[in-house]
This record gives structure tokens, sequence and C-alpha cells, in this order.
């Protein structure tokens, strides 16, 4: 991709901390945003907070995850954006493990936007993006995802099925001069995880913005945001099966 | 509301008691956690050293998220923002741009919606005023859920909110006008001062420079009290960004031992000796020279787990240089002092009834929570209030309700229209029980 093509990053589930982070620092690198979300007041704010800081224009795109009837004629908007186009997926709920084993629904719901919804966007803007033989896909997954645990596998099934889903996007997309990148991040100082008990080496929404924009100029595949969690997961990972159904983490 | 229980502090992390803490992203999410709360404070960026912010028991809503820049216009250097914007980011944004904010505090960190509430002032007091003075409109929501938005022609809503120490609602949009500036440097002036008489003298024969700040060794006696170093400085062109800066943390509490009449002396002593005798002329980045401690994230953990007190007063000029005698030497004597003091000219703005400001000598120091604390504290308001002076709110922990009324003349104003506004006390924090805000004159 030559360096003189105008970028656009379209980001879904802007709301959220780590979208309004990645936002500013996309534009600040001079790229064109996109804020995809629900709350529309919210995002015009944000859109406002990044034309006038950097310049970039920013505009507001009304976006619902649970919604997948509206996801095509969301695609469809963009494919009049010129330009590279490159889409973060941050969208996603993260209901209490408790709350869900009282209540299944809410289980379905957490599965249903963070899953469902994301391969319902995925899938639908994937002939776009192969079509446009260049961009980036940033899929954000959790560690979560990599085991499942007794205080959050509901989660983390949504998003061990969304780092398959992207797995597989990753070589479809690939062929096509397209990258799709998985995040793994730590735990990140955001409304999601804001006055939890167990909290550690808590990081910033500015700085996994970042690492996530330095690792996809890179072309990294998977990386995990901090990159220390990767290691604590690696260990996770290799604990028996037999010893870990017994833990309560 | 998505909210936990948590301890809160102010920068001097004298008291944390435990509050149930909510920290919205989202307007939308702010009004509805205001609204829903049965009591509540407003927190900031915590970088109030007292407990203008704390609530013990109750609800707190923190706004550090609520962090968007709105609008700016070049041509009147209107900036609008939400009240968890902080000073780094519109130094970093404007900066480039010529503009800079009008008046800011000593640390970057501090958020807008806290300068309005504390009616900041900075090292350029005596020339621009407040910050308050420089705000254009403000939204506010009324602790009954309603919304106004205010001028400075709203003369007792817009006077007691700001300086109001959070009392009169919450925030949700605050327009000021930024300066314009030549460049990102300062060209700082430095001259040693080898006593207060010196110092003085030396601040109002300066007092055309547009900054100005003195650091004075809280630890000097007999012919050396009041010995300093005045540091005195106007913009001068280059560049922005700033070289990269090496942020450090204070990694851990340190101990109680650290400090001690020892230590701070020899620090005190190479402080002084750095500025050559003759004085220096340097050139640095606006940063540097208004922000000397933001480098070092967490300093205030230097001074332990007990946490720390910091005074600051401003005397009127007719009675000052004899009451920076009597507090210089009372604070001598005490060998609480911490480092460095910071001594200032302030001039006659202020823009709310509780604001700070008034001409005079402002001092400023720290003095770690040792036994004896407070009645040190106790006979240098007493000094301040003999020589008609008064404390700064946002500094302060330990000041009483009586001789609090008697500092502050406009505060039957301020209470009239929390009477008005407020009369369920909705709006409830630590320092609002302990100085009876809420209650009459």
């Amino acid at each position: 991709m030559k360096a003189n093509t105008p970028q656009t990053w379209v980001i879904l589930g802007a709301s959220s901390a780590i979208g309004r982070a990645f936002g500013r620092l996309a534009a600040q690198r001079g790229a064109e945003i996109v804020l995809a979300g629900r709350d529309l007041d919210d995002l015009r704010r944000t859109a406002a907070d990044i034309s006038v800081t950097t310049g970039q224009a920013a505009r507001v795109a009304p976006f619902d995850a649970l919604d997948t009837a509206s996801h095509a004629d969301f695609t469809a908007q963009l494919a009049s954006i010129e330009g590279v186009l490159n889409v973060v997926l941050l969208f996603g709920t993260m209901p209490d493990q408790a709350a869900m084993d009282a209540d299944p629904e809410i289980a379905l719901d957490c599965l249903q936007a963070g899953l469902i919804g994301a391969v319902s966007i995925l899938h639908r803007m994937a002939p776009l993006l192969e079509a446009r033989r260049a961009g980036c896909v940033i899929g954000f997954g959790s560690v979560a995802g990599d085991r499942g645990r007794l205080k959050n596998y509901v989660y983390g099934a949504g998003k061990a099925g969304l780092h398959t889903y992207l797995a597989g996007l990753r070589n479809r997309l690939g062929r096509s001069g397209v990258h799709v990148m998985t995040v793994k991040p730590g735990f990140v100082d955001t409304a999601m995880t804001f006055g939890l008990p167990g909290m550690f080496l808590v990081a910033q929404p500015e700085l996994v913005a970042a690492a996530c924009l330095d690792a996809a100029k890179a072309g990294r595949n998977v990386v995990y945001v901090p990159w220390f969690w990767r290691y604590i997961m690696l260990i996770i990972q290799h604990v028996p099966e037999t010893v870990f159904k017994k833990l309560s983490i | 509301m998505h909210s936990a229980r948590m301890e809160l502090a102010g920068w001097g992390r004298l008291t944390h008691p435990a509050c149930d803490a909510s920290r919205p992203e989202r307007m939308g999410e702010a009004i509805r956690d205001f609204a829903a709360a049965p009591n509540i404070a407003l927190h900031g960026a915590g970088r109030s050293y007292g407990d203008c912010a704390l609530n013990a028991d109750g609800r707190a809503l923190i706004t550090t998220r609520l962090d968007r820049i709105l609008a700016f216009d070049a041509d009147t250097g209107v900036v609008v923002v939400e009240p968890g914007v902080n000073f780094r980011r519109l130094m970093d944004v404007f900066l480039p741009r010529g503009f800079i904010v009008p008046v800011t505090p000593g640390t970057s960190f501090a958020t807008i919606g806290g300068a309005v509430a504390n009616d900041v002032h900075g090292k350029n007091h005596e020339h621009d005023g407040s910050f308050g003075q420089h705000v254009t409109e403000i939204d506010l929501l009324l602790p009954n859920g309603e919304a106004r938005t205010i001028t400075p022609a709203d003369t007792a809503l817009f006077r007691a909110t700001v300086g109001g120490v959070g009392l009169t609602g919450m925030m949700t949009r605050i327009a000021f006008r930024m300066a314009k500036l030549p460049g990102a440097r300062v060209r700082v002036r430095e001259k040693r001062c080898g006593d207060l008489e010196t110092f003085l003298t030396a601040m109002a024969e300066a007092s055309d420079a547009p900054y100005s700040v003195g650091w004075i060794d809280g630890t000097a006696r007999g012919a050396a009290l009041g010995r300093g170093i005045l540091e005195t400085a106007e913009p001068v062109e280059g560049a922005y960004p700033a070289p990269a800066e090496r942020a450090r943390a204070v990694p851990f509490d340190f101990p109680g031992f650290a400090l001690n009449p020892l230590s701070v002396a020899l620090f005190n002593e190479a402080y002084f000796r750095r500025v050559p005798a003759e004085g220096r002329v340097r050139r640095v980045h606006l940063r540097t020279f208004l922000y000397p401690l933001d480098a070092i994230h967490g300093w205030n953990r230097i001074y332990g787990k007990r946490g720390f007190v910091q005074f600051q007063c401003v005397v009127p000029y007719e009675t000052g240089a004899s009451a920076l005698r009597d507090l210089l030497g009372v604070i001598a004597d005490s060998r609480l002092a911490s480092f460095l003091a910071v001594l200032k000219r302030m001039g006659a703005g202020r823009a709310g009834y509780l604001s700070f400001p008034t001409p005079g000598y402002t001092l400023a120091l720290d003095f770690p929570n040792k036994p004896g604390i407070e009645d040190l504290y106790d006979r240098l308001v007493g000094i301040t209030l003999q020589a008609g002076g008064r404390i700064y709110l946002g500094k302060d922990a330990l000041l009483d309700p009586y001789r609090f009324r008697l500092m502050y003349p406009e505060f039957a104003a301020f209470a009239a229209v929390l009477a008005e506004i407020d009369p369920a006390r909705r709006m409830s924090t630590d320092m609002a029980r302990r100085l009876r805000l809420q209650d009459g004159p």
C-alpha cells in the first residue's frame, strides 16, 4: 500500500474507552475515522474531539452489533469511502458470570453481541475488503478466550470462538492482501473492569491502542497486549485440566 | 450505575475514606449516575490535596473519562471541553498551534473541572488572574437535576460555582478563553536571594515578568530565614513538542524516616547552591517550567503511607512581610518542614465567592503527617488570620469552620446560593461537612 493513499479506520464499538483512544491515535497518525456504535451523542463528542485536536475528518455511523439485519446496509455505506479501508472490532459485553449462571438469557446475549454480531458484520464486510485488496482488520479477542475459567467462561467461550473465526478470516483475506490481526488484551482500565476485584497489571486504553496500531503496522497475526500476557497465558494454558478444573480463578 | 466500593484520597493522602464510586465514560451515563445518587461528590484527577473531593461512605463520581475537547475557535481562542479534560492534553494539543491555557496550576494532571471548582491560579496570577476569570460559559447540572447554562453575567450562581469546591452541581461543559503565545519555550532567570527581605524586594522588582515563582528553604533560620531562589520567566519562540520527557515513577511509599530534618536540610542546601551566586538565565520548555514535579509520577508517595498536609495561605502585602517572617520562623522551629516552600505574589484576580486569591504574598509548603502537625497547622492558620489572610481550600485538610468564616467574607453570598439550589444537600463532601459549607454564615 502506498504511503499517500488515504486511510480510513472504521471503529466498531467506538464508545468504548479503547475505541476512543484508538480513534484519537489513528487520526493523529493521519487516518480518517468512522466512529460506529449505538450511543450517537457520545460518538459525536468523540468525533468533535478528534477533528478539533487532529484536524482529521471523523464521522459517526449508527451501528448495533445485536441488530444483524442492519449489517448489510451498514456495510454498503462503507463502500463509498475512498482509499484504504481498515476495521477495528471492539464491541462486546462482559456480564457478570454469576448473573449469567442465574439467567441463561444474559449468557446468550453476551454471545450474541460478542460472537454472532462479530461474525455477522465481518462476514458482510469481507467481500468489500477483498475487492479493495488492501487494508487491515483488527479483532479484539481476550486472554479470557484462551482457557475456560470458572469466573468468566461464557464471555471466554465467545472470545475463543472469535479467535478461531479471526484465524480463518486471516487465512481467507490474506489471499487478497488484507491483513487480519487478533488482539488478546489482558486487563485494561475501562468501564468493563472499573472497580472489579482481582485486577492486576491493568493497562491504560491509550497504551493498548498504540500497541495495536504498531503491531498491525508490523503485520503481526496474534498479539497479546501488553506483551507479558503471552507468558501469563502460556502458564495458564499449561496447567493440567485435572488441576485447573479445581481452581477458582 | 456501575459503581464500586473504593477508597479515594486527596493528593496529600491524609485520609482515604471508602465510598461508592462510578467512573462514567459517556456524558449520558454521567448524567444518569448524577441523578440516581442520593448524595454525591465529584472527583477529578485527585490533585486537590485535602478532602474537597472526598465523600466518606457516600457516592462519588469520577470525571476523568469525560475527557473530550468539543470545540475550538482560533479567532476568539475559546475552547469548549468536558470537565475531565486535563491541562496536559490541552498543552499537547494547543501549544503547537500557538495557544496556551491562560492559567495553570503546578500540575498538568489536574482536570479543568477541578480548575474551575478551585478557581486555581498559576505563576502568572498578578498579570492574568485566576482560571475562573477566563471562563466564558458553563453547562451546569444543578443538584435537583435542572440543567443550566451559566455565564459570568449570571452573577450569583456563576460566582458560587467558580471556586465553589464542587458544591453547586456537576459541570458538563466548560468554555474558556485560551491565550496566545509566541512559542513553547520560556527564558527563565534564576536569582539567589539570601534572606526574606532581599527576596521580597527582588520579587517586587521583577513583577513585570509574565511568570514568577520563588522557592524558599523552609529549614533556614536566623539571618538566612526566607532565603531561596527567585525564578522569573517570559515566553519566547521555540518548537513544540518538548524533548522526550523521561518520566519517573515513585515505585513505593517511602518509609517514615526517609524525610528527616537532616535529609531535608541537605536537599534544600543543594537546591539553593544549584544556582550560581550571580544567578543564571536558561531557556527551557514551558512544560519543564510550569510542571517541575510532573516528571516524577506519584511524588506524593515520598511522604509515606501516612500522607502529608500542604499549607497554603495568602497574606496581604501591607501585613505580609512580618507575617511571612512569623510563619517561616514557626515553620523552621517546628523542624517539620519538608522540601521547598513556594512563595509567589498574587494580584486581585478572582472569580468566585470562595476563590482564594487576594493581593498579597502566597506561601505554600508540605509537612509530612507526623505528630505535632495539627498544632503546627493551627499556629500557622492563626498567624495567617491575624495578618488578614486566608487558607486555600484546594489544599486544605485541617481548617475549622469558625476561622474559615473569618477568612472568607463572601461566604454569606455563597451560602445563600446553596440554600436556594441545594436545600436537601445532595452535594456531599468531607470538606463541606468539616467546614460546614452548607450551613449558613
